[in-house]
């Protein structure tokens, strides 16, 4: 059986020009159980001390850390760190979906057709949301590769590949804000900004899929050493296949994650789920410093090695033997 | 004798009219009103209809129109005849919209629950999923009460054949329950003996039994309930209602930034603190309510408020998310619905509707469209409603277009062709005209059932002909009156007279932005005084311009900068070559918005804090600001005319402090405005003393008499000491002596006995420093200053007032955290003596 297991370390901090005199956060970092994955350990540092602190579950199914500063403070920074475990995924081959047309007109609204809760869910992810527009556009730029009686996962698969080839990763092109429509008129942006777009073009033709949010393992450059902070949150597409479920799909790097992708949840769109979000009273003028390290366990005592900086020991440090038994 | 005219009235046949049966001949339930309308004359007519109009007017009751070229509002227009409406139709007209209630709650609890009606094929995904009314943070959330919709407006229409048909609903903050009132106060008082013989309902049980709802529906924990009606604030269309209905109701009017969210419990801050808010009446719109959750661009709602409903803490009225229900597309499925949830048929109709979204339905609309009224779909789309047989050529074109490509996002109304109601014209030949009608009704949840006002909002539309009536473009309203089964017994809308026991010695639970405005209200009037006069010792020297002046301008403008009121630049004056550039700098010290010490910018930040207070103050006062609005204009182009504003600002700013001692209500509020002053000018005078102790022993003689000139003590001086300002006096009298109200003495004192007493009322320990600094500046000795060569007595002095100027920031920041936004402040590592 095919595992892995990863510890990621995300570091956020906002150093404000101000005194904050209260705050609200909502923190939506921790790694979701998935039939093939599981988050082993899981633990939140945040400095100052919030005056409240609570732990909820939202609509989707994501794990919130809802926080309240009471007190003065300058500087917020929230560790997140965990122990994620994953096995390969039986992937079902694109050939076994059915045609896309049934799955839009299952999806479609029939005065009194029932529908089983599974497919209740899924309709949620068919309409606009804050960041992902519905139009002609969009459903002409998909349409070309959803030809007639195509089984949908191929479909989406040829979709990923062409925004993979026909659009340009550029970091500096776009910011969080940045409207799915300009992405699509620039052909440039970064992994969030392909998710909107993509997931865009498959509401457009009535198909269901929602936004992942979660990591990426990287590989440094060819004999160099992995290090520390240099990896970033990712996102990517899960489209509803009924009876199969979700199948994920990553346009930036046009491949279906399998083991290198730990999902941290999902949302219809980045907003829903968007690692933290808050609401200030004070303050001014605080872009975020982010600092995100994945590493698989083997490489992870050779990685954390320097006294400076060591990975706070997750207690007790979680066994692979031990979580099986 | 019959004046003819109800003869001379318009009555049309293809349309339904609400007062008569056929040309000339009132309804039943008309009559007696039509006779009384025909035995008075015209001229009693137009004095009825003047007292309308005028009541409005000195009620001050507005409607505020966005975008409007007159100004920001305008007078409610009342006609000053009422719709009747028969008992009989009404025990089914008010029967029909408490089912209706009923039915909309029952679907928000099932949209934001179990969603039955969407897996079972009752209700498209896209009218709920699809909207951006639904808000699934609010998903799962169960309201304290169970209750989702607890204040309901739905809009009729009735068509040619007499039936009424629902137009619209409105679930989230509906408006018009305080115009209805309004109306009624207004109109019962034109017809007092007709009001009485028509045996009209009256409307105080409603609003009773919905106070009444929400207190025992409120999780309050055993506490007193404390119900808050929520306002998007004084811009707002309908605020003259938040704020009618707030002081009909007796709740506190707030602002979103008026209420606090700790550990998932609403607050309200006040002066004395935080108070629990179990119950929030809110007139705005879900998306604005928490930013943390919805609207995160939205300034206007409370952070943390949807932690504070999933944990059941506090009641909403109406629950977060009920707006996703305004939509006219779903009017097709209610029946479906109603049948499934109630287990019963709809009382009344709504108008036909087809939702383009089903193909059939699609299919109908493109072919009947000059019989349809296409609407948005999402009330979110901002569309107008479109009357399809007004629409020609490329128009037409566009819209079938348009709900091809969408077509879920359309939806196609029956066009109802409205009843007609008598109208009072002032100007028109015909005195009695027609107009279309519609109705909106209002029913308010209780823990046994609906309630339904006895009574409506009867909106008019603004001209013969108009088929859209909307107050945003200008309607006409009209008080409705519901007749009774039987007598009415005597009981009266307002409390008539106020007994002992209403008395009211001081305001509690006075917000704390009120507080907070007030405050700043003193410290901006204060330093607006304080820069017009270090800026005019400076213009009026500059005017005079001699060698000897210039030394004397460089410890000036010094001074002038080190207290904000001018930019930061070399203060060198001497040379001629720079003389030019000084003179600009000062007039942008005195007009320049976009300098922030200035003069021009302190009096706008005076108007904002003063505009959010406004009813605290006299109309004295108002004038005084206004006053204050204009000195600066138009700019000040040259010396003179700026001493000749400055000296505008100085006297203006003076009148203000005279109000503020001999104008206002000392109640708490007030405290915080003369503490804002004592501090402002605590900090002020510290600093401008400072830069002459500061300054080498020359120069500093140099600098007495514009300090006593800044510190407005000249005329003391002089008359106590008939000579030339020499330092010791002129330190005496601006720093130590308690009796002279611009020495620092006397700010400690003031400050010092105003935080006693507010220590005292509002249960706070007293802040240590200020007694502490006072205790210095009595222990200072004074006798230091006569020895030849006193550099250490001003060292010393200098180093105490920088402690002071300290001490004043420090109060500043104490009563901020404590009194306005009720946080802590961390200790500081600045050491205060």
């Amino acid at each position: 059986m095919n595992k892995v297991r990863y510890h990621i370390r995300h570091d956020t901090t906002y150093r404000y020009d101000q005194p904050v005199g209260e705050s609200h956060q909502l923190l939506r970092l921790a790694p979701r159980d998935l039939p093939w994955q599981q988050c082993v350990a899981h633990r939140l540092e945040i400095t100052p001390e919030p005056t409240h602190s609570r732990d909820f579950v939202d609509s989707f199914g994501n794990t919130v850390r809802a926080l309240h500063f009471e007190a003065d403070h300058d500087l917020l920074s929230v560790r997140s760190e965990s122990w994620v475990e994953l096995q390969s995924r039986t992937l079902p081959p694109v050939e076994d979906s059915p045609p896309w047309e049934s799955v839009r007109d299952m999806l479609r609204y029939q005065a009194g057709r029932r529908m089983d809760p599974d497919t209740l869910f899924a309709t949620a992810f068919l309409f606009e949301s804050t960041d992902v527009r519905l139009k002609r556009d969009f459903a002409d730029y998909a349409g070309e590769r959803f030809t007639p009686g195509l089984p949908l996962l191929a479909a989406v698969e040829h979709l990923m590949q062409r925004i993979f080839e026909e659009f340009i990763f550029d970091p500096e092109a776009t910011e969080v804000s940045t409207p799915v429509t300009e992405v699509f008129a620039s052909k440039r942006g970064v992994c969030q900004d392909f998710a909107h777009l993509m997931i865009s073009c498959l509401r457009s033709l009535g198909i269901a899929a929602r936004y992942m949010s979660g990591y990426l393992l990287t590989r440094p450059p060819p004999g160099r050493p992995r290090l520390i902070g240099a990896d970033a949150t990712h996102a990517w597409v899960s489209v509803f296949v009924p009876g199969l479920g979700w199948a994920d799909f990553d346009p930036t790097n046009a491949v279906r994650p399998d083991l290198e992708h730990i999902t941290i949840g999902w949302g219809r769109d980045f907003s829903d789920i968007s690692p933290m979000r808050g609401v200030l009273l004070g303050g001014g003028g605080h872009e975020p410093e982010i600092a995100v390290t994945v590493v698989p366990e083997d490489e992870f005592a050779e990685l954390y090695t320097d006294a400076d900086q060591p990975a706070l020991a997750l207690d007790p440090v979680p066994d692979l033997r031990i979580s099986n038994g | 004798m019959p004046s003819g005219l109800i003869d001379a009235y318009p009555h049309s046949v293809d349309r339904y009219d609400e007062m008569l049966v056929a040309k000339g001949a009132p309804r039943p339930h008309w009559s007696a009103f039509a006779r009384r309308l025909e035995v008075l004359s015209e001229k009693a007519l137009e004095q009825r209809a003047a007292f309308v109009a005028d009541a409005i007017e000195s009620d001050g009751v507005t409607y505020n129109v966005y975008a409007d070229p007159k100004g920001n509002s305008r007078p409610w227009e009342i006609d000053m005849l009422p719709l009747i409406i028969s008992a009989d139709e009404w025990r089914d007209l008010s029967a029909a919209v408490a089912q209706r209630a009923r039915l909309l709650d029952a679907v928000l609890a099932d949209l934001y629950g179990p969603q039955n009606l969407v897996s079972e094929g009752l209700l498209p995904p896209a009218l709920v999923f699809g909207q951006r009314g639904f808000k699934w943070p609010c998903q799962g959330a169960v309201p304290p009460s169970g209750r989702f919709l607890h204040l309901y407006a739905v809009d009729l229409a009735r068509s040619p054949d007499g039936n009424w048909w629902v137009i619209a609903d409105r679930t989230q903050g509906p408006s018009g329950t305080g115009y209805a009132l309004q109306n009624r106060i207004v109109v019962s008082h034109a017809f007092p003996d007709a009001f009485r013989n028509l045996h009209v309902q009256k409307l105080v049980g409603f609003f009773r039994g919905f106070q009444e709802g929400m207190a025992r529906m409120a999780p309050t924990d055993g506490e007193a309930p404390l119900c808050v009606l929520l306002t998007p604030g004084p811009y707002n269309e309908t605020y003259f209602e938040h704020a009618f209905l707030a002081r009909y109701l007796g709740y506190p009017l707030v602002e979103g930034q008026d209420l606090t969210v700790r550990n998932d419990t609403v607050y309200l801050k006040t002066l004395r603190g935080l108070r629990r808010v179990h119950a929030v009446v809110r007139r705005l719109d879900d998306d604005f309510c928490d930013p943390l959750e919805l609207r995160a661009d939205s300034a206007l709602g409370v952070a943390g408020l949807l932690g504070a409903v999933r944990a059941s803490r506090v009641l909403m009225a109406n629950a977060l998310g009920s707006g996703v229900l305004e939509s006219a597309a779903l009017f097709g499925f209610l029946p479906g619905i109603s049948e499934r949830l109630l287990g019963e048929p709809m009382a009344m109709p709504s108008v036909a509707s087809w939702w383009c979204g089903e193909p059939p339905a699609l299919e109908h609309v493109l072919e009947n469209l000059d019989d349809l009224v296409i609407k948005p779909a999402f009330p979110s789309m901002r569309m107008e409603a479109v009357f399809g047989h007004q629409l020609k050529g490329e128009e037409r074109k566009q819209l079938i277009a348009s709900i091809k490509a969408q077509p879920h996002a359309y939806v196609a109304q029956e066009w109802v062709r409205l009843s007609q109601a008598p109208v009072w014209t002032r100007h028109a030949e015909r005195r009695l005209t027609s107009r279309s009608v519609g109705l909106r009704l209002f029913a308010a949840a209780t823990p046994d059932g609906y309630i339904v006002m006895p009574g409506a909002l009867t909106r008019v539309a603004p001209s013969a002909g108009i088929e859209v009536i909307s107050m945003q473009r200008g309607g006409l309203s009209k008080d409705t009156w519901v007749q009774a089964e039987g007598p009415i017994q005597r009981s009266t809308l307002i409390k008539e007279k106020l007994g002992v026991i209403d008395l009211l010695c001081t305001g509690t639970d006075i917000p704390s932005r009120v507080g907070e405005n007030l405050f700043w209200m003193g410290r901006h009037s204060e330093r607006c005084e304080a820069s017009a006069r270090i800026l005019r010792a400076a213009l009026t020297r500059i005017a005079g311009g001699t060698d000897e002046i210039d030394q004397e301008l460089s410890g000036l403008l010094l001074a002038a900068s080190r207290i904000g009121a001018l930019s930061d630049d070399e203060v060198d004056a001497s040379d001629d070559a720079e003389e030019h550039r000084l003179e600009n700098r000062l007039l942008s010290a005195v007009s320049d918005l976009g300098q922030p010490g200035s003069v021009a910018s302190n009096l706008r930040a005076l108007a904002i804090n003063a505009n959010h207070v406004r009813e605290r103050l006299s109309s004295d006062n108002w004038h005084v600001l206004n006053r204050l609005e204009t000195a600066l204009k138009p700019s000040p182009v040259t010396l003179d005319q700026a001493l000749g504003a400055l000296d505008q600002v100085m006297l203006n700013c003076i009148s203000l402090a005279g109000f503020a001692m001999d104008d206002m209500t000392r109640d708490e509020g007030w405290r915080f405005l003369i503490l804002g002053r004592r501090i402002e000018r605590l900090a002020g005078l510290s600093a401008l003393v400072s830069v002459v102790l500061q300054a080498s022993e020359p120069d500093r003689e140099r600098m007495l008499e514009w300090l006593l000139e800044a510190a407005n003590s000249i005329v003391t001086y002089r008359a106590r000491y008939r000579r030339t300002p020499e330092l010791l006096p002129v330190m005496h009298l601006v720093v130590f002596d308690t009796a002279n109200p611009h020495s620092i003495g006397f700010q400690v004192q003031s400050l010092k006995r105003y935080l006693a007493r507010s220590a005292q009322d509002l249960g706070h320990p007293m802040p240590p420093q200020i007694a502490g600094l006072e205790r210095r500046l009595g222990r200072f000795d004074l006798t230091a200053f006569e020895v030849e060569h006193c550099d250490l007595a001003c060292a010393r002095l200098a180093s105490l007032l920088s402690d002071a100027e300290e001490t004043a920031y420090v109060l500043s920041d104490d009563v901020h955290h404590r009194f306005f936004i009720h946080t802590v402040q961390q200790s500081r590592l600045r050491s205060v003596a």
